[in-house]
């Protein structure tokens, strides 16, 4: 008998073009997502060669980062560069003869919500992207990462990447999550557990029960945010929610190749005595609602603690969090629910899935915003805003004064017209608080979609806990 | 792409931790559809005020180090998103190589694909470059890719190990697209295999 692999290991095996004695491996990429940000230098590269698409029919691209989430779509993009970015995919997609959704597309959207969505993204997969939250598609227990501009030239060359092997890290969640935390409070608790450097040259697998308990659309979320926590990619192995996901969707296999693809999907397990690199383990009733105090998605704090003291930091973090506070407008000491917001967004590949809305729009129902805060709902994909429209979700948020927005990327960075003005403090269910993120000084705290919706009620963080 | 083989000059230290990709080149410089001309906004929001004009206390600002070809800074240097506009903008600015505790993986990567070596030391090596690089621009740090050293303006040589292929390629300027193209048949047979044993990918 072999010996006992991981999850990851067996992918990889499976990817595997050609190895040279040191390790480094040709590794062969089914699906390559590509949107108008990271791809344009890597098409001119093709041009300038004299170089094809390899395998177009494997190629996704949809515009996300630039596009407007107002207006009419048909219409220009009023800012220049962002159109130059996003008429350069358009005129990309069609010389190349990719898959594409165009921004009038109804199924367009952020491309880590778009490619599950449309069945892009199955089990066993090798999935890439321009981009760092490809780690989202390991929730399907495919091996998703995000690569440079380089290599996105590499894969669209080749359909392949030049790789070494990572090692492999566990993060097992015990037990079931209390009421009122969810896969954002995992994730994000991981991250506080082991750092933004804890899962540097791992690819994680999240396990145990409270993520077994967890939807398709929460076991996204946690793994979206496996590269806050350094990590390659995060996994979770398949199972019948996955299956149950993927059934029916447009790219999944039909008829017979559903059951050869299904008994292969079966065998994607870590064996029994696998070896980890590094394990780490949370209880899932330890868990708490949690936000962001600071500008690093590891300054992370239950909502019910206090914003940390500089001085109780080690080595270089002592500076980073003094100019965090600094940053932030916050003083040491100072409760976290005290803190006031200017703007909450909910949106992002984080947190614009369908559950993500039906969650907050439980806690926004019958309600209004708090006065002077600034609200704003934008749906991942164009898809996913008609559902919330069909489910009356999109109703319960104008009614309680959320603007609607159409599907993009939006506030999560500021690359398009949403933005924070300098010094506004944002409730935001993205996935990065860094300085300037969410537009030039503006301040970010990071948080679950039903914690983003208590703070617009309230004006201030919230413990969601109390308003259930 | 670039060879790299030794580089002498000017290491500005930025001791920082988890200096990420935002930092160094912020979002809205990356709405552009060329490689070039983006040193101009490397560490944009710590280099420049509000108005445009330059922020003096920011290390790149002042005299010593505005050519420098060298930055020594705090572990985790690059995190962030996988933008290889950082990287392009690092080379744009004129610098060659990074010297850290620590990488993020992806920013790792693509250091090798522009022609910038990184470098990975243990702390209390970063710290003694760093105090090293402190002395200004009289104090030049060599870096030697093929011996795989770092040598300090008073001498005190430190070694450092790097992948064998990422250095070959490094030293010999090689493109890895062409490189991989030549292994077409290899991948041929990878695409047939696969469409027999996964029909559904
Ligand atoms: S939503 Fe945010 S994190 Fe996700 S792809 Fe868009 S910009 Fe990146």
């Amino acid at each position: 008998m072999s010996a006992p692999r991981t999850l990851y290991d067996k992918i990889w095996d499976d990817h595997v073009v050609q190895q040279d004695e040191d390790g480094t491996c040709l590794l062969y990429i089914d699906r390559h997502l590509v949107h108008e940000v990271t791809s344009p230098q890597a098409f001119e590269g093709l041009r300038m060669s004299n170089r094809k698409v390899r395998a177009p029919e494997r190629t996704i691209a949809v515009p996300d980062h630039n596009v407007p989430t107002t207006g009419n779509r048909d219409d220009r993009i009023e800012e220049e560069e962002s159109r130059i970015q996003v008429e350069a995919l358009d005129k990309n997609a069609r010389e190349f003869g990719v898959n594409y959704y165009p921004v009038n597309d109804i199924r367009q959207g952020i491309v880590h919500i778009v490619g599950p969505e449309q069945g892009w993204t199955l089990p066993g997969m090798t999935v890439v992207c321009g981009d760092s939250h490809t780690a989202t598609h390991g929730a399907f227990g495919a091996l998703a990462h995000g690569i440079g501009t380089s290599e996105v030239e590499h894969v669209l060359a080749t359909q392949t990447l030049i790789q070494k092997k990572s090692k492999n890290m566990k993060v097992e969640i015990t037990g079931k999550l209390p009421k009122g935390v969810t896969a954002k409070d995992i994730t994000l608790s991981v991250i506080g557990a082991t750092g933004t450097a804890g899962g540097t040259g791992h690819v994680i697998e999240y396990c145990g029960e409270a993520i077994r308990d967890l939807s398709m659309e929460g076991r996204m979320t946690v793994c979206n945010m496996a590269i806050e926590g350094g990590a390659r990619a995060g996994l979770i192995a398949p199972d019948e929610v996955t299956y149950e996901y993927v059934k029916g969707r447009p790219h999944a296999p039909k008829g017979a190749k559903w059951e050869a693809a299904l008994s292969y999907w079966k065998t994607l397990f870590t064996d029994e005595g696998a070896h980890f690199d590094k394990v780490v383990t949370l209880k899932g009733e330890d868990i708490a609602p949690v936000v962001t105090w600071g500008t690093s998605p590891e300054d992370v704090l239950p909502v019910t603690g206090v914003v940390p003291d500089p001085a109780s930091f080690k080595g270089g973090k002592v500076d980073a969090a003094k100019r965090a506070l600094d940053y932030m407008g916050l003083e040491a000491g100072q409760k976290l629910t005290d803190i006031k917001i200017d703007a909450v967004f909910i949106g992002s590949c984080t947190n614009g899935r369908i559950e993500d809305l039906r969650a907050a729009a439980e806690v926004v129902k019958g309600k209004k915003i708090a006065e002077g805060v600034r609200g704003m709902v934008v749906p991942g994909s164009g898809l996913v805003r008609a559902q919330a429209e069909e489910e009356g979700l999109a109703q319960i948020f104008t009614d309680a004064g959320f603007e609607w927005r159409l599907a993009g990327c939006s506030m999560c960075l500021a690359m398009n017209p949403d933005q924070l003005a300098p010094g506004e403090r944002c409730a935001s269910t993205s996935n990065r608080n860094f300085e300037g993120r969410q537009g030039f000084k503006g301040r970010t705290h990071l948080m679950s979609p039903q914690m983003a919706a208590a703070a617009a009620i309230t004006g201030h963080l919230t413990d969601v806990r109390e308003m259930m | 792409m670039d060879k790299f083989t030794t580089l002498t000059g000017v290491a500005a230290p930025l001791p920082l931790v988890n200096i990420d990709t935002d930092m160094i080149i912020p979002k809205q410089f990356l709405k552009t559809i060329k490689r070039e001309g983006l040193g101009k906004n490397l560490f944009d929001e710590m280099r420049f005020n509000r108005d445009g004009s330059e922020n003096p206390d920011f290390v790149l600002n002042q005299p010593a180090y505005r050519h420098a070809e060298i930055i020594v800074a705090g572990e985790n240097f690059g995190c962030g998103s996988s933008r290889e506009h950082a990287p392009w903008a690092i080379k744009d600015f004129g610098i060659r190589c990074v010297i850290a505790p620590s990488f993020a993986d992806i920013f790792y990567g693509n250091c090798f694909k522009n022609g910038i070596l990184p470098i990975a030391l243990p702390q209390d090596v970063v710290d003694i470059l760093t105090e090293d690089a402190k002395k200004g621009s009289n104090a030049r740090l060599t870096v030697d890719l093929e011996a795989q050293t770092v040598t300090t303006s008073d001498g005190q040589e430190f070694h450092f190990e790097i992948d064998s292929f990422k250095k070959h390629c490094l030293l010999e300027g090689l493109d890895d697209i062409g490189l991989t193209m030549e292994k077409a048949s290899a991948i041929d047979s990878f695409e047939a295999k696969n469409a027999t044993l996964h029909p559904w990918v």
